[in-house]
């Protein structure tokens, strides 16, 4: 008996010094959380960014990882739910010890968890376009903000179209903020507003505010609509016969309604889209062919695919010049020169030390009357300035606050 | 002239509210109003019937045909969900909410896995027509028309045929209804797949106007349920009163403050209904009738 016991220990410490040996080999891998809404009213335009993630890892991973890391998703699905944005956050973090998380698209998301992120001092990647602000050095945006896609947008529209402008948004964070964004760069412009109307998420009929905005007569209407059940709107409106022209910051790039709605509904809408499969450069091209061959079935790559696809990247970068450390600190002080950068699909993306946030290349997208797309403006190098503008700036103090045109440091 | 304008832009407004609540609630009418299943999968019925619709239309047949097999492909659903989940829970209402909301996030989720995130909408037909400074979608004149005609269709059903008979008969008092010869689970099963098929036909008809996703039921929840519980158990004295007043609320509130208000005002009418006529407004006059 006590011969067996021996051996069996002997035999169990040879396995452990096998499977010792056979670890320090193999490089424990960079655990990247994925918390995005693959079912529920976003899913639509959410499922792509898991995709462009999945892409992207498969691609490093083929090439040896990050700093000669393997990188293994850990992936939720959110629901279009913000509670469970909360739960997974904590789990991702706390349970699973990722060494960074991707997650949100709604804003309202996004501050749910974003508390939880700070609480745990993690590293949370939003690769979503939102309304700006988020002055927070536990983030990374990797999406387009209003400077980036309203201030280009805006004064193309009022000087092709007019100046009177009525806008359409979703009744929460998100849209509210935009709102107050359109309004500010209308009226630095000359512009007036001549109707704002917020509507619930979850609306789809539209009858009467299509007759509001009749009754208004703008020269072009802002719609910042979210979800699949306020994409009812252009429908209705094209079958009103509306008419009007359409500029949004979310719209198209999103949620290819163009895709989506039989022509003419979206026609002379325009959109400033970071990214859309459409766009015609080699580089775009070469990357919905290597999307494509993935994901067959993928209905459109739309910008946030791109954008996630392009974090896992930055991501890369940040950690191999930390000299594989995946420390917090270590990996935020690489951005401190200005210098991040990865060459997009869309074309380059760096980060901003002060506010975390990409610069962008931003096309003006015009769905024409058979809803293809054309591209009739292109802005290089926008940067994200706005935030460091007004005072914040993450090397210095996180204040892990959002900011909002009316409410902010500099006023 | 303008005063006439103003007014045809109301009435096209009430219309509209009118014709959104009856229609997504005629079913729900049937199913919970008569039969006292508390239907939580009412909006995937309606999903059915829209994404059926949808894809006959894409296959090049007349939109009304389309719509008909996309309500026939409901009401056929209905009558498998009646036989498989619901004929057990008759006796316990409450349990039926958790059997319809299971089948309902079934539904919803295994669209989403087997049919992908949407699906291309069949656009609006007929087009436009002006009014003094506003443009309006024919279409939707149609559904208000198939509201009303709806609404007479179920009033002579009920009243005027054997199965209507029979089948108000086996739900006011199933076990003299079954003394007499009546074969009140084939006349259960047939209610219930009325009702989904009327669900089926709203999905058929709002599908060209609006998005097609495994979520789009969930738009109808909300008017289906409040215009069913402020009209009571009855069809033709509670649905149509409950939307005529609904309808008026929200097209009133919604034009002179935005969509929100709408939203909120229908909400308040409900509580105030609810609180002053706890059986709705078909209660109240059957009361006062009897």
């Amino acid at each position: 008996m006590k011969k067996n016991l021996k051996s069996t220990a002997s035999v169990l410490a040879t396995l452990l010094s096998v499977a010792g040996g056979a670890m320090a080999q193999d490089a424990e891998p960079i655990k990247l959380g994925v918390l995005e809404d693959q079912s529920g009213d976003f899913a639509l335009a959410t499922i792509g960014k898991v995709h462009g993630i999945e892409l992207a890892v498969s691609e490093i991973n083929a090439a040896g990882g990050i700093a000669g890391r393997p990188i293994e998703m850990v992936t939720y699905d959110t629901q279009s739910d913000n509670t469970r944005y909360q739960e997974f956050m904590r789990r991702a973090l706390q349970r699973d010890k990722v060494d960074v998380v991707f997650a949100g698209f709604s804003s309202a998301s996004r501050e749910a968890y974003r508390p939880i992120v700070n609480q745990f001092d993690g590293l949370a990647f939003y690769n979503n376009q939102y309304e700006g602000g988020v002055c927070d050095a536990n983030m990374i945006v990797t999406g387009a903000v209003p400077e980036q896609q309203f201030s280009t947008l805006l004064p193309y529209m009022m000087e092709t179209y007019g100046p009177n402008v009525y806008t359409i948004a979703a009744d929460y964070n998100f849209g509210q903020i935009s709102a107050e964004w359109v309004r500010n760069i209308v009226a630095e412009n000359g512009g007036e507003m001549v109707g704002e109307e917020f509507i619930p998420l979850g609306v789809s009929q539209f009858s009467q505010t299509i007759q509001n905005i009749q009754a208004a007569k703008p020269d072009f209407v802002v719609t910042l609509l979210v979800g699949t059940a306020q994409s009812s709107y252009y429908e209705q409106a094209g079958a009103a016969n509306v008419d009007l022209p359409m500029a949004s910051s979310v719209n198209v790039g999103q949620g290819y309604e163009h895709k989506r709605f039989t022509a003419p509904s979206l026609k002379d809408m325009y959109a400033t889209v970071n990214y859309v499969e459409e766009i015609d450069t080699p580089e775009s091209q070469a990357f919905v062919e290597r999307f494509r061959a993935m994901f067959p079935d993928e209905p459109y790559i739309n910008q946030e695919a791109e954008n996630s696809y392009a974090a896992v990247y930055l991501y890369k970068e940040m950690v191999e010049r930390a000299d594989g450390s995946t420390e917090l600190e270590d990996v935020r002080a690489t951005l401190a020169d200005g210098t991040l950068c990865y060459d997009a699909p869309e074309g380059e993306m760096c980060i901003d030390p002060k506010s975390q946030h990409a610069s962008h290349t931003i096309y003006l997208a015009h769905v024409t009357e058979d809803h293809s797309i054309e591209f009739p403006k292109k802005w290089d190098a926008i940067q994200p300035y706005w935030l460091g503008d007004i005072g914040c700036d993450l090397t210095q103090e996180d204040p892990s606050a959002q900011y909002t045109p009316s409410s902010n440091p500099s006023n | 002239m303008e005063f006439l304008y103003a007014i045809f832009s109301f009435l096209y407004q009430f219309g509209d509210a009118f014709a959104f609540l009856v229609l997504s609630a005629c079913g729900l009418a049937v199913i919970f109003g008569m039969m006292g299943v508390i239907n939580l999968a009412h909006g995937e019925f309606i999903l059915c019937g829209a994404y059926v619709s949808t894809s006959v239309a894409h296959m090049g047949l007349p939109l009304p045909v389309a719509i008909a097999a996309g309500s026939l492909a409901a009401g056929i659903a209905g009558m498998i969900v009646e036989l498989v989940v619901i004929r057990p829970l008759y006796k316990r209402p409450l349990d039926t909410i958790v059997a319809t909301w299971g089948i309902s996030m079934i539904v919803t989720q295994g669209t989403l896995i087997v049919l992908g995130t949407t699906m291309a909408g069949s656009g609006t037909p007929l087009g436009s027509f002006v009014v003094g400074d506003y443009s309006y979608s024919t279409y939707r004149v149609v559904l208000m028309g198939m509201a009303l005609a709806t609404l007479a269709a179920l009033w002579l059903m009920f009243t005027k045929t054997r199965f209507g008979i029979l089948a108000r008969a086996t739900i006011q008092v199933p076990h003299v209804a079954e003394a007499l010869g009546v074969n009140t689970n084939l006349v259960y099963s047939l209610t219930f797949g009325l009702g989904a098929a009327l669900a089926g036909l709203a999905g058929g008809l709002y599908a060209p106007t609006m998005t097609l996703v495994p979520t789009m039921g969930a738009a109808f929840m909300v008017e289906a349920f409040v215009t069913v519980v402020v009209g009571g158990a009855d069809i033709f004295l509670g649905t149509a009163p409950a939307a005529v007043v609904l309808g008026l609320i929200k097209a009133t509130l919604t034009s002179w403050q935005g969509q929100l208000a709408g939203q909120i005002g229908m909400l308040i009418a409900v509580i105030i209904v609810i609180r002053i006529l706890p059986r709705g407004i078909s209660g109240k006059i059957l009361k006062e009738r009897a």
